[in-house]
């Protein structure tokens, strides 16, 4: 028996068959990751949409489970992420083994003082479960379940597009489509638009089993183990007491043969010992791209997450981009909307998400070619590398098994005012994520819960500063005493952060200006 | 990417004992078969990189290694 119990969320007879219904601001295309995330956060500032789904259940297999601390902490102003760190797997340790030794482990949160741990490892279907939940609960969001869209049709200020149902076809007027919908984007076939890349050729296997035993907590990486001597194995926990197990299995396997329960049963019997027991839970035999699409913004039609630009799966950095693609776009397709920001503020959506996906396929295609060396001198480097790091700990860094999911910097955005003073220490620069700390009186509360979903002030001292008349939506939070969030942002008396919508810094003084400030704002919503 | 023509590699003698210092090179590959030398080559590589720590002399040496091959 499955751990899982797939549930068919309801269809409804959409209205336009009546002939009801109208114009939508925003019509999401693909209930996974991304589409309900975006519809979660236009709602949090008024804009409603439509979320469009050819299925009626959540994602079949555990597929993304690492969820990244920049996810949760954007699932959390939905009130989510609560839940998902209840029901998952925290974890911020790894250990890397060569053979049948461990070499070293690493800690990918050595400090506390944040409200999310680095990773938290939940299936997929759960992340989806929750964020149905709280879509089916929010009015603004309409979840169309069962509504396939066979057409697309750009017009000057709009599109149409044309849906099939169960009771038949119609058509829904947006202002504008976002194609959530996944790396087989059914919008980008029918826009006919190239998905240019690279293609690997290496096939790995996917076992998740219910293991009924002890299970480990931190995620554990093997070069050449005793139980798959060839190639490389990763283990993850999640939920349910589901491993996942992923063996690289090389370029020449047959994958039907290795999906066969008899061999998949082969290789753990060898890995967790004649005692061990387990149910089998999902299989699945993968090869992976790393593609992405020269615009993200084709004039009223919006790709995020696989849809514009995949990945490998080492370093989790397809699920967690998506989130991040519609966190970036949410607030800046709610100000165009609002007509408090020009059009051309979406074309910062592009050219920000890119620079990340670029990011994101360099760190990628580096660790699958650390772990599937292409030709004979990158093995012979990456087995010296491996056989040195056990004694010389420089080697320990060279080892890339997944360079893991972090916010990318965003150096260079036209949104950013660059730093004027020139004594920063640390702290994030314009271009990087904001940093979470506890803040307070006794430290109880977390930096993260004081924003909205606007700008945000960030300004340090014991005293109030003369703030006058900030732009409608932006908040100030004064950061008083000597704690954390003063080191992490190197926080003297006067110092402000000019925080985004996305938690992104866009611009940093070290005394309050409140003309520089309105500058600042200005050139972040694209009225500069 | 570093800059490359920077000049950081020293093209000059830098060892007191030159002779030593290049017949304990080739020594230390004495009895190693073709692929044996790959890989202790691959191993002295990586923590002479290390040791010298400046990328532009490693990506000046990268490169200078390569030309004299091309020329040869």
């Amino acid at each position: 028996m499955p751990s899982y119990a797939y549930r068919h969320y309801p269809y409804h007879r959409p209205a336009e068959l009546d002939g009801k219904g109208g114009r939508r601001p925003v019509v999401i295309v693909g209930a996974g990751l991304a589409g309900p995330t975006l519809a979660l956060a236009l709602a949090r500032r008024g804009v409603p949409s439509v979320v469009l789904d050819e299925d009626d259940t959540v994602s079949l297999g555990s597929r993304s489970i690492c969820q990244a601390k920049h996810s949760l902490e954007t699932w959390d102003r939905f009130g989510v992420a609560g839940r998902m760190v209840e029901k998952g797997i925290t974890w911020e340790q790894g250990e890397l083994y060569l053979h049948d030794k461990p070499v070293f482990r690493f800690n990918l949160q050595p400090e506390p003082g944040h409200k999310f741990p680095a990773f938290v490892n939940l299936q997929q279907y759960y992340v989806e479960e929750y964020l149905f939940e709280r879509c089916l609960a929010e009015p603004m969001i309409e979840m169309r379940f069962r509504n396939k869209v066979v057409g697309v049709t750009p017009g000057p200020d709009g599109v149409t597009v044309e849906i099939e149902t169960p009771d038949g076809r119609y058509t829904l007027d947006a202002d504008w489509l976002v194609a959530c919908d996944g790396v087989r984007s059914t919008v980008r076939h029918l826009l006919d638009l190239p998905y240019p890349g690279e293609v690997f050729h290496d096939r790995f296997l996917i076992s998740d089993i219910r293991l009924l035993s002890e299970l480990p907590k931190e995620r554990r990486f093997w070069f050449y183990p005793p139980f798959h001597p060839t190639n490389s194995v990763l283990l993850h926990r999640q939920a349910d007491n589901v491993l996942r197990v992923d063996f690289q299995l090389g370029p020449d396997a047959d994958p039907e043969e290795e999906k066969k329960p008899e061999n998949i049963d082969r290789r753990l019997r060898q890995m967790f010992g004649p005692e061990a027991r387990w149910e089998h839970e999902w299989t699945s035999v993968y090869t992976f791209t790393c593609r992405m699409m020269e615009r993200f913004v084709h004039d009223r039609v919006v790709f995020a997450g696989d849809a514009a630009h995949v990945v490998s799966p080492f370093g989790a950095r397809g699920g967690n981009a998506a989130i991040a693609d519609v966190d970036n776009l949410a607030w800046k397709l709610a100000m165009v909307l609002a007509r408090t920001a020009p059009v051309s503020l979406l074309d910062s959506y592009c050219s920000e998400r890119r620079a990340a996906a670029q990011e994101n396929i360099l760190n990628s295609t580096r660790s699958t070619d650390f772990i599937t060396p292409k030709f004979a001198a990158s093995r012979v480097f990456r087995d010296a590398t491996l056989s040195l790091a056990r004694d010389f700990p420089f080697a320990r860094a060279l080892i890339n098994s997944g360079r893991l999911s972090v916010p990318t910097a965003q150096p260079g955005s036209p949104l950013d005012t660059p730093d004027g003073d020139a004594d920063w220490l640390r702290g994030p620069g314009p271009g990087r994520a904001m940093l979470d700390a506890p803040v307070g009186r006794d430290g109880s509360g977390w930096l993260i819960d004081r924003l909205g979903p606007g700008f945000a002030l960030l300004t340090f001292g014991d005293t109030d500063v003369p703030i006058g008349d900030l732009p409608s939506g932006v908040i100030c939070v004064r950061i008083a005493g000597d704690g954390l969030a003063r080191q992490r942002y190197d926080g003297r008396p006067g110092t402000t952060y000019l925080v985004r919508p996305d938690r992104y810094v866009a611009a940093r003084w070290r005394r309050f200006d409140a003309a520089a400030i309105a500058a600042a704002i200005r050139r972040a919503t694209g009225n500069g | 990417m570093a800059d490359i023509t920077t000049g950081a590699l020293r093209r000059t003698l830098n060892l007191a004992r030159p002779d030593d210092v290049y017949n304990a090179i080739v020594d230390a590959h004495r009895d190693l078969s073709d692929e044996q030398c790959r890989a202790f080559d691959a191993r002295l590589i990586l923590l002479l990189a290390n040791h010298v720590g400046d990328e532009a002399v490693l990506r000046e040496a990268l490169r200078a290694a390569r030309e004299t091959m091309e020329e040869a």
